[in-house]
């Protein structure tokens, strides 16, 4: 599918919002985006989130044999993917002029940056060695893939253990998870991506481009750095012109950003060595706040539902005997028999209820109460007569009675709504103002 | 909870419920619903539901008019989304009213009488291309603007915004747009100006602004004042005073989404006093 179009007005807005130091999500010109790190219940599996931009990280390892030229050396492998469910303008299965641009740098930032100890991956010379391969999917598209993959490369290579192996004499043993403790890649350090984005032929400068932002960038350029200010990798790229003073600048604001990510790193896999010692719950499915699905449900949250939830409890309690009844097949006369929710008991039982009801309720419940217990009360005279069982008969019936606990209920909730509507923006605001003043 | 229990209860039981029933409720794809004319049919012994038939008695009864995510298949009504069936009642006269399904969903699909905002993404000959968020772009006839003639074109360039409406959305076919009523008036459509703010939302969010009783944008229209369209495409175009102040209402309007009518009011009022 084609990529949305920018439109004029965008470009215009936009442009002109960051001449005005503004920015559309409220940041300032150095702020990233949230940064959020969770991880799978498997080792080397994460998923980093920069603001709505999300990539999922995964590593796994196998045993190869090493190149000839590096005889002594692992493997380390890094494939980027950009699959449609990110954007729907990528397209699957083809290597985009964007996406070789990622891996590449991907590359450079982590494999030429030596971040990771390729001879300790080395099992038997010349023979066995680790190949690690880092997957990277990403997973929504909402602007700087590649600070956000660079952040996901090294998390999961950081999470990542690797099956222990021994060596005697020519036999080499691979211990599985239960046997031995598998051990961790020895990580030099953290190379991280920060991404510069240029407007104006370089007049402006925005940390942490989003998707809008950098279509209506004039130029990027990305540092990789680790938190001892060594410069990893660099690249400018859009064409533009830049002073030595502004690369300058940008590599001192790198060096903060960095070393802020790095610390949040190492806080996140603390956290979960934490709680994979403890042997408490961790995976995606635990470190994902349910809100998304919820949505609609919310808008039910301020309504006071206590009245209603004892009502409905002692409406429940009320209700239940009747089904114990029902569960003995009735023998009325040879032939005939009888299960079901129809027997007279039933009506009694409900209607019983509903009085309690009213009486707690008060007046204005009991008035839309009055309609509906007279038609009840003539339906119990009814069957009270009829002696004999009739099934046909109460099939219109049945549909009265499940209707008339659903609509006291909603009625008493409307009724606290509207209460509740009314009181709030009464207090609210007013509380407001008064803790303002204080503060002032 | 509610969520979790009605679909497991419907699986479980793989029986239609009848649509009264679960108004208001989360429905599944696949799962099939009786409408109210079937529920209390005149089967003796019966449960008192069967399942939709379209025949001639039940048209005397009242047409049912079945919204997005329903569909008839054979004669029986299965949902297609997921998402709360809603309800609405006949306006006058007899009839089911309309039952439909409110999803949550990002992706457009042109519907005929739809009013969106799109994107121009091509001049071709005598027909402009729109983009509106759909799965292929939608088709403009320059001479579908007010006042248009052969001799006088509307001043439309690429990349320009159009507030349209579909009289062409089928399946399977290139969705037409006009910028004229049936009366060849603009009617408030055609080429939206050069500055304010573009941008997307959730179709379930617009569906909610749109609705007649929206407090949302009333307070909105107090804070301060602007220029808005709405698109049944999920786009939004706003327009204040300042970029601060457009920029707000965006992020406000987008926010809104999932914030409950008392955070909506604090933050309103917080906002009044700033």
């Amino acid at each position: 599918m084609k990529e949305t179009p920018l439109s004029n007005c965008e470009r215009r807005f936009l442009l002109r919002a960051i001449e005005e130091k503004k920015r559309l999500d409220g940041r300032q010109t150095y702020d990233y985006r949230n940064i959020k790190i969770s991880f799978g219940t498997d080792y080397g599996c994460c998923i980093v989130e920069l603001g709505k931009t999300r990539v999922l990280g995964q590593v796994s390892c196998e045993l190869v044999s090493p190149k000839l030229n590096r005889a002594t050396e692992g493997i380390l492998f890094f494939n980027l993917e950009l699959s449609q469910m990110a954007a729907p303008a990528f397209e699957p299965g083809r290597q985009s002029d964007l996406l070789v641009k990622l891996n590449r740098l991907l590359e450079r930032c982590l494999r030429n940056s030596k971040c990771i100890d390729t001879e300790s991956l080395c099992v038997v010379a010349g023979e066995k060695v680790w190949q690690i391969r880092v997957d990277l999917h990403l997973l929504n598209h909402d602007g700087n893939i590649i600070d956000a993959a660079s952040i996901a490369a090294i998390v999961a290579l950081c999470h990542f253990r690797r099956p222990d192996v021994s060596v005697q004499g020519d036999e080499v043993t691979l211990y599985t998870l239960e046997e031995r403790d598998p051990v961790p890649l020895s990580i030099h350090h953290m190379p991280i991506c920060v991404s510069f984005a240029f407007f104006q032929q370089g007049t402006y400068l925005l940390v942490d481009p989003s998707e809008r932002e950098e279509r209506v960038m004039d130029g990027l350029l990305v540092i990789a750095m680790n938190k001892h200010r060594e410069i990893c990798t660099i690249q400018s790229s859009g064409g533009i012109m830049l002073l030595k003073d502004q690369v300058l600048r940008c590599s001192k604001i790198a060096g903060v950003k960095v070393v802020e990510i790095t610390e949040l790193i190492q806080k996140a896999l603390e956290n979960d060595q934490k709680v994979r010692k403890e042997g408490g719950k961790f995976g995606f499915v635990e470190s994902m706040a349910n809100q998304r699905i919820t949505a609609f449900k919310m808008e039910k949250a301020p309504i006071d539902t206590s009245d209603v939830e004892e009502k409905a409890e002692e409406i429940i309690s009320e209700a239940e005997p009747p089904s114990e009844v029902v569960s003995k097949p009735v023998l009325w006369t040879p032939g005939t028999a009888q299960i079901g929710e129809g027997i007279e008991n039933s009506w009694g039982h409900l209607e019983d209820s509903e009085k309690e009801d009213e009486d707690e309720g008060g007046s204005d419940e009991a008035i839309i109460l009055d309609g509906m217990k007279m038609d009840t009360g003539v339906e119990v005279s009814n069957i009270g007569s009829q002696d004999a069982p009739i099934v046909l008969s109460d099939s219109e019936e049945e549909e009265m009675i499940i209707l008339e606990p659903d609509k006291n209920p909603k009625k008493i909730r409307t009724q606290t709504i509207s209460a509740t509507q009314v009181k709030a923006p009464s207090k609210k605001p007013v509380k407001k103002r008064k803790k303002k003043r204080a503060a002032n | 909870a509610e969520a979790a229990g009605v679909p497991a209860e419907s699986l479980a039981g793989c029986r239609a419920r009848a649509a009264r029933t679960v108004l208001d409720q989360v429905v599944l794809p696949g799962e099939e619903l009786l409408l109210p004319d079937q529920e209390d049919g005149d089967g003796p012994g019966g449960a008192g539901e069967r399942p939709l038939r379209l025949n001639a008695a039940a048209r005397s009864r009242g047409r049912v008019v079945c919204g997005p995510g329903l569909r008839r298949c054979g004669d029986r009504l299965l949902v297609t989304k997921c998402g709360r069936l809603r309800h609405k009642e006949p306006g006058s006269g007899s009839g089911g009213g309309v039952y439909w399904v409110d999803s949550q969903q990002k992706r457009y699909v042109p519907v005929k009488g739809d009013h969106v905002i799109g994107i121009v993404t091509a001049k071709s000959g005598d027909i402009f291309k729109v983009d509106v968020g759909g799965s292929e772009p939608a088709s403009l006839s320059y001479l579908a603007f007010e006042g248009a003639t052969k001799r006088n074109r509307p001043n439309v360039q690429v990349g320009d915004l159009i507030y349209g409406q579909f009289v062409v959305a089928n399946k399977d076919m290139e969705p037409e747009m006009v910028c004229i009523d049936s009366c060849g008036r603009a009617n408030g459509m055609g080429v939206i100006g050069q500055d304010g703010l573009l941008f997307k939302v959730t179709l379930g969010l617009i569906r909610k602004l749109l609705a007649p009783d929206c407090e949302i944008l009333q307070e909105v229209g107090k804070l301060y004042p602007l220029e808005i369209v709405f698109g049944m495409n999920g786009r939004i175009w706003v327009k204040a005073k300042t970029i601060q102040q457009t920029l707000i209402l965006a992020n406000i309007l987008e926010a809104c989404e999932h914030m409950t009518a008392d955070q909506r009011k604090q933050i309103f009022s917080r906002l009044a006093e700033s």
